[in-house]
């Protein structure tokens, strides 16, 4: 993968007074690529993505989305450049007082000059794409089962046609039938559309079947590799993390001739 | 921008990349053609992987729509490499006509109007429940000094009643001034200027000062309360204090109601001190009476009870407040607008029970010659 990187995260490093998130963290991620990063609890993951995204400037470093460096742009360029990707929060992040046709035409009746048809028609589209059913538009947030506002909130994501997606922790809360559905929608999206998708999780089994590449924060430091590469690595702290009981039930084995 | 998409007569030709962005121009396209559909319609797409998905829906839908009336669209040339994926998409399931809103007029009428006694009904349902439900904790749990939450209630006096005494010092201080002013002017002519002493005397103590105090207390406390209640609601934590056992009317609501029992009087007190001195201040102003005349004169102008027919209505206004703050904030449901919308019902039922109870406290003292 030599292609010109979507997201270059250069020597970033974020500080909070004397405690140190980041100290110098760097990694690349291509097109069409499903990006995982996971990370202990305070290891600075959603510091991490606040950063990618832009609403956090870091301490030192930069972060270049499509080439061009976030960290040093103008607010009017920014917003630009939010356009090009879509995210999603842990908790959705819904607009409780919306309903849902109200929640994903939001963004695109604030940046294209449409009329009502044409946005319902949208709003069918996207709904069409997350597989939900279409009864769900008149729906308030909070009459959905939790998959339902994971996959509203990615419709969301997905309503200006981003080249981009962040998926903060995508399918914590799911249970197991419907977090494979996500991931299985996950990589659909990414064949159909060529997304590059950037993930924070938890869940080994989503990292397993969806992420192509995979970023640890351990330390204040990154280390980026396959999974497999990753599962291998005999830090103690990634050893712990995929060699644990959970790790095992999946049957992700880091020695050599094993099988992964 | 150039023009990327050019609809012609029967023809539709897509020059350069339509984005998101650029939505509303394929669509005002597709409308000219979707008003007078043509026979035959030939698609011609310079570059078919720079249509964006969006873009590409409507274009999809307004061909499946002109075919659907008669127009044979053909494509001259590469079709948008979404469409099989949108083939796929609209072939899904057949979209289920968004029934409902069907509503003849004189029967939505009468259903939304039963709609609305029902709801009415039964928020006064919940406000009885909540009533007796409460008396229920109180009497059970209240069976020692132990149960009281007394650091619970220490805080809530805190943020109701002592925060609260600048603002509402000050407003009793500029009501009674403006009130003695007023009736300065107004009894100059009869040369009785000196009742205004006990007009502005018994105006604060009987009515002015507690109601200022308990409007002011509506308005900071009783939005504070169903706020804080309502947070707490939307987050679970009210089912949280439940399922470990622990009573929420206990443990949220009852020290509440007391810290306002207990700072309301308070507050009213202060607001008739500022009140009386600011009387004082306006008639000293503007009859030249100085301060120990107005002393003297106050304590022949109100009787034993002016003062405590007052304060005594302090600890029942209290109750109102936060009885309808508490209530509505455990009536949020669902979401953040829920929260707004019984936040502001609050402070304006608050007010009106104050004002209500306020005027049934004038009929009864009236009767019983307090």
């Amino acid at each position: 993968m030599s292609a010109v990187p979507v997201i270059s995260v250069r020597d970033v490093v974020n500080r909070f007074g004397r405690q140190v998130v980041h100290d110098g963290v760097s990694f690349d991620v291509f097109p069409g690529e499903v990006f995982g990063i996971v990370g202990g609890s305070g290891s600075g993951k959603s510091v991490l993505l606040r950063t990618m995204l832009g609403l956090r400037r870091p301490t030192a470093g930069a972060v270049e989305l499509e080439g061009r460096d976030i960290t040093a742009m103008s607010d009017a360029e920014l917003r630009e450049v939010k356009r090009r990707y879509g995210v999603t929060f842990q908790h959705g992040a819904l607009f409780s007082s919306l309903t849902v046709a109200e929640n994903i035409t939001l963004p695109v009746a604030e940046a294209v000059d449409l009329d009502e048809p044409a946005l319902e028609s949208l709003v069918e589209l996207r709904l069409r794409m997350v597989g939900l059913p279409l009864e769900a538009a008149a729906k308030h947030p909070a009459q959905l089962s939790g998959g339902m506002v994971k996959r509203v909130a990615l419709a969301r994501a997905l309503a200006l046609d981003p080249v981009l997606l962040f998926l903060d922790e995508p399918t914590a809360g799911l249970d197991p039938i419907a977090a494979a559905e996500f991931d299985s929608l996950v990589l659909y999206l990414r064949e159909t559309l060529r997304l590059t998708v950037v993930m924070v999780t938890h869940d080994l089994d989503t990292l397993a079947r969806t992420c192509d590449r995979v970023a640890v924060l351990v330390d204040g430091k990154v280390i980026v590799d396959t999974l497999e590469g990753i599962v291998a690595n005999d830090h103690p702290w990634i050893r712990q993390y995929f060699h644990g009981a959970r790790g095992r039930a999946l049957g992700l084995r880091g020695e050599a001739g094993d099988g992964a | 921008m150039t023009e990327a998409v050019i609809a012609e007569r029967d023809r539709l030709r897509i020059a350069g990349p339509v984005r998101m962005d650029d939505a509303a121009a394929i669509e005002a396209g597709l409308r000219a053609l979707l008003d007078a559909p043509p026979a035959a319609l030939t698609v011609e797409v310079a570059d078919p992987g720079s249509l964006d998905i969006g873009p590409s829906w409507l274009l999809h839908r307004a061909l499946a729509t002109l075919t659907a009336r008669g127009t044979s669209v053909s494509f001259d040339g590469p079709v948008p490499e979404h469409f099989a994926y949108l083939d796929g998409l609209a072939a899904r399931r057949a979209a289920p006509a968004a029934a409902e809103t069907s509503r003849a007029s004189l029967v939505g009428g009468l259903a939304a109007l039963g709609r609305r006694i029902e709801l009415r009904g039964q928020s006064w349902y919940e406000a009885l429940t909540y009533g007796g439900q409460l008396l229920a904790t109180a009497a059970t749990r209240w069976t020692s000094v132990g149960r009281l939450r007394i650091p619970s209630v220490v805080r809530h006096v805190h943020e109701t009643g002592v925060q609260a005494i600048p603002i509402v010092a000050v407003i009793a201080f500029l009501i009674s001034v403006i009130s003695a002013y007023i009736g300065a002017q107004q009894l100059r002519p009869f040369g009785a200027e000196i009742f205004t002493v006990d007009l502005v005397a018994i105006g604060v103590l009987r009515e002015l000062g507690v109601l200022l105090t308990a409007i002011m207390v509506a308005g900071r406390s009783g939005s504070a309360y169903a706020a804080e209640l309502g947070v707490m609601k939307l987050n679970d934590e009210v089912d949280a204090l439940e399922s470990m056992g622990m009573n929420p009317y206990e443990l949220l609501v009852l020290p509440r109601i007391l810290a306002l029992v207990i700072s309301m009087p308070l507050l009213t007190v202060v607001a008739d001190a500022m009140g009386l001195a600011g009387g004082a201040a306006l008639t000293s102003y503007l009859l030249d009476l100085p301060w120990q005349q107005f002393v003297a004169r106050l304590d022949s102008a109100i009787g034993d009870t002016t003062f405590w027919a007052g304060l005594v209505k302090a600890p029942v206004f209290g109750v109102l407040i936060a009885l309808t703050g508490t209530l509505r904030g455990l009536q949020v449901r669902e979401s953040s607008r829920e929260l707004g919308r019984l936040t502001t019902v609050a402070v304006v039922q608050s007010i009106f029970l104050v004002i209500l109870a306020d005027a049934m406290f004038a009929i009864l003292f009236l009767e019983i010659d307090f």
